[in-house]
């Protein structure tokens, strides 16, 4: 069995009195792709956000490799070696590629002071690799400047920069071309390729099927399933089992009465 | 929704030859004149701004204009703008605003002039007056970040309440600092070198180990990450509040900078040290080409908007008008630079 890279336990995290997620059990091993699926407000980007230290959990344990971690945040989680791409890329768009892929890890010598000529090389380095290369652009060109599919090329481009274990990939291909999808995709079979795990987020549900060892649906703050790839027979036994969840009763489910059970609210 | 509409994503762009590292990342304006001007623009355009109004002023006045007696008296006084004018680009380029920079160089002067009154060595009060200024900074930045206040307005609050503190305490009196004269903090730091005041060599040194800060330093790269999208910064790990205060202890050293200064100039600490500062010292930041929306800013701009504004009230009465139309000149200057500087630079979202 591969071992257990992040364990997420029992996580809960409420709003007032709106809960996000209620206790919610989510692990990824190394070399693993992981798929999460939900419905707009399922908590998928919450629990994403608690997962890169961005967002503070109400309740529960995140584990690094078996052991529970204390003082959770976004430079606690990086150093741990999850990267995430976010939905909205989280790129500072009136700076330079590179400002941008070293950000919060700016390479630097005596004093702080930036190893400039050292940071363009590695940018140009990782953008080369990401393939997502241009003539137009150079690691010194202003982010605003780029299209969508690039932009995301500077994310993942950052993402990859200190071989991180596992990469958090929060919709990814939303808003992008097919050609610009493929990529995303390629680059997820290097990174597997690579013996290093990703969590992919998507609600292109034939998106997440195509490469996802195994598939995680959240629903309404809960964990409605987890299933290996080997127990789902296709996309659409996806499609059909979160359209009972919406709707209960509606269709024939995946799954049986447990997992209802743990539905209701 | 059928498989066929997919995107082939077993077999990505594999055929595509990859270009040689080499070619890939040619600049497209390759001659660095053209790179240099793209990349100065906002300081360029300042520049240009200055340029044209001495041009002006000169052949309004030919005579005054080239007397050295007009630019040795620009020269001592401008450093002590350039002091507050360059933390201030860091702290708009953050996204923030601090107005009580005057108050604080009236505190740290404050200090300094007791420690020298008291016999001390003026370069103890120095370091005094430094200490003085970081703990403002450090106070107004936290109360602003920490208690998530707006900084336009808590720092006018703070403005007020210290210069309040100031007056309520001394009642109005100045004090007078002749031993200050006779001492080597004075050569150092306030007489004059070849006939040029020493004040501006010191401040020309600030400007470059800033404008160095701003470009190459981890402080100047998270500061524009913060003033560009906190959020980003905070995913990306960036204490972001300490960035923040960081920049108003920044202020907080110029400040104290500066208000010993102008005391050096002067031999005399008057309880409104720094007020006069407070709105020619924005105007030069704005002037230079750092825009209100943070995230980008230029220091050497900003050091040059303060040479523009300084020069307006010298130029404008040399030039043989009434004061009476230094502040026509002023708002006519702050106005074109902002049209310029909007035409100038693009903003990116």
């Amino acid at each position: 069995m591969a071992e257990r890279l992040i364990e997420l336990r029992d996580i809960s995290k409420s709003y007032g009195h709106v809960y996000a997620l209620g206790g919610v059990n989510l692990s990824v091993d190394r070399g693993e792709v992981v798929g999460l699926i939900g419905d707009n407000g399922a908590g998928k980007s919450t629990l994403i956000k608690i997962l890169s230290g961005v967002v503070k959990p109400t309740s529960g344990e995140i584990l690094i490799r078996g052991k529970p971690v204390t003082g959770w945040n976004a430079a606690r989680s990086r150093e741990a070696g999850i990267e995430t791409v976010f939905q909205d890329r989280a790129l500072a768009v009136q700076q330079t590629i590179v400002r941008n892929i070293f950000m919060g890890r700016e390479l630097t010598g005596f004093l702080g002071w930036l190893k400039v000529n050292k940071e363009i090389e590695e940018a140009s380095r990782l953008m080369r690799e990401i393939g997502f290369t241009s003539k137009v652009f150079t690691p010194q060109s202003i982010v605003g400047q780029l299209s969508g599919g690039e932009r995301q090329g500077v994310a993942i481009a950052r993402a990859i920069y200190k071989q991180a274990e596992l990469i958090v990939l929060d919709e990814p291909t939303t808003a992008l071309s097919l050609t610009e999808t493929a990529k995303v995709f390629h680059f997820v079979r290097q990174v597997r390729a690579s013996g290093r795990s990703i969590l992919f987020i998507g609600h292109n549900i034939h998106h997440v099927f195509d490469i996802a060892d195994r598939f995680v649906v959240l629903d309404r703050g809960k964990v409605a399933l987890s299933a290996d790839r080997s127990e789902v027979k296709s996309a659409e036994h996806l499609i059909n089992f979160m359209e009972d969840v919406a709707h209960p009763g509606g269709l024939a489910g995946l799954h049986d009465a447990g997992d209802a059970e743990q539905r209701e609210r | 929704m059928s498989k066929t509409m997919e995107p082939d994503l077993h077999e990505p762009s594999a055929g595509i030859p990859r270009p040689s590292p080499q070619k890939a990342w040619k600049h497209p304006s390759d001659h660095w004149v053209r790179g240099f001007i793209l990349d100065n623009r906002a300081s360029l355009g300042t520049l240009g701004v200055f340029i044209v109004m001495m041009a002006a002023f000169m052949i309004a006045n030919p005579t005054v204009f080239t007397t050295w007696y007009l630019y040795r008296s620009v020269l001592t006084t401008l450093p002590v703008a350039l002091f507050v004018v360059v933390p201030l680009v860091f702290v708009v380029t953050c996204g923030e605003i601090d107005l009580s920079f005057p108050a604080t160089m009236g505190f740290a002067s404050w200090v300094f002039s007791l420690v020298v009154q008291a016999g001390y060595d003026p370069f103890l009060g120095i370091v005094a007056a430094l200490i003085t200024g970081m703990l403002l900074g450090f106070l107004v930045g936290s109360l602003v970040v920490y208690g998530g206040l707006s900084s336009l307005i808590a720092t006018l609050g703070m403005n007020f309440l210290l210069r309040g503190l100031i007056q309520i305490i001394n009642e109005g009196k100045s004090m007078a600092l002749t031993s200050l004269a006779d001492s080597w903090a004075y050569t150092i730091f306030s007489s004059q070198l070849l006939g040029i005041p020493v004040q501006i060599f010191w401040a020309i040194a600030f400007v470059v180990l800033s404008a160095m800060l701003y470009n190459r330093h981890r402080f100047g790269a998270q500061v524009k990450v913060v003033g560009d999208n906190p959020d980003s910064a905070q995913q990306m790990g960036i204490d972001v509040k300490r960035v923040r205060v960081k920049v108003f202890v920044f202020v907080g050293i110029g400040a104290a900078i500066a208000g010993t200064f102008s005391v050096m100039i002067n031999f005399t600490w008057w309880p409104t040290a720094g007020d006069g500062y407070l709105l020619p010292v924005l105007a030069s930041v704005f002037v230079g080409g750092t825009p209100t929306w943070g995230g980008i800013g230029t220091v050497v701009g900003g050091a040059i908007g303060a040479v523009t504004v300084s020069f307006i009230q010298t130029g404008v009465v040399a030039a043989g008008l009434s004061g009476f139309y230094v502040q026509f000149f002023n708002g006519l200057i702050i106005i074109l630079s902002l049209l310029g500087h909007k035409w100038n630079q693009a903003r990116y979202r």
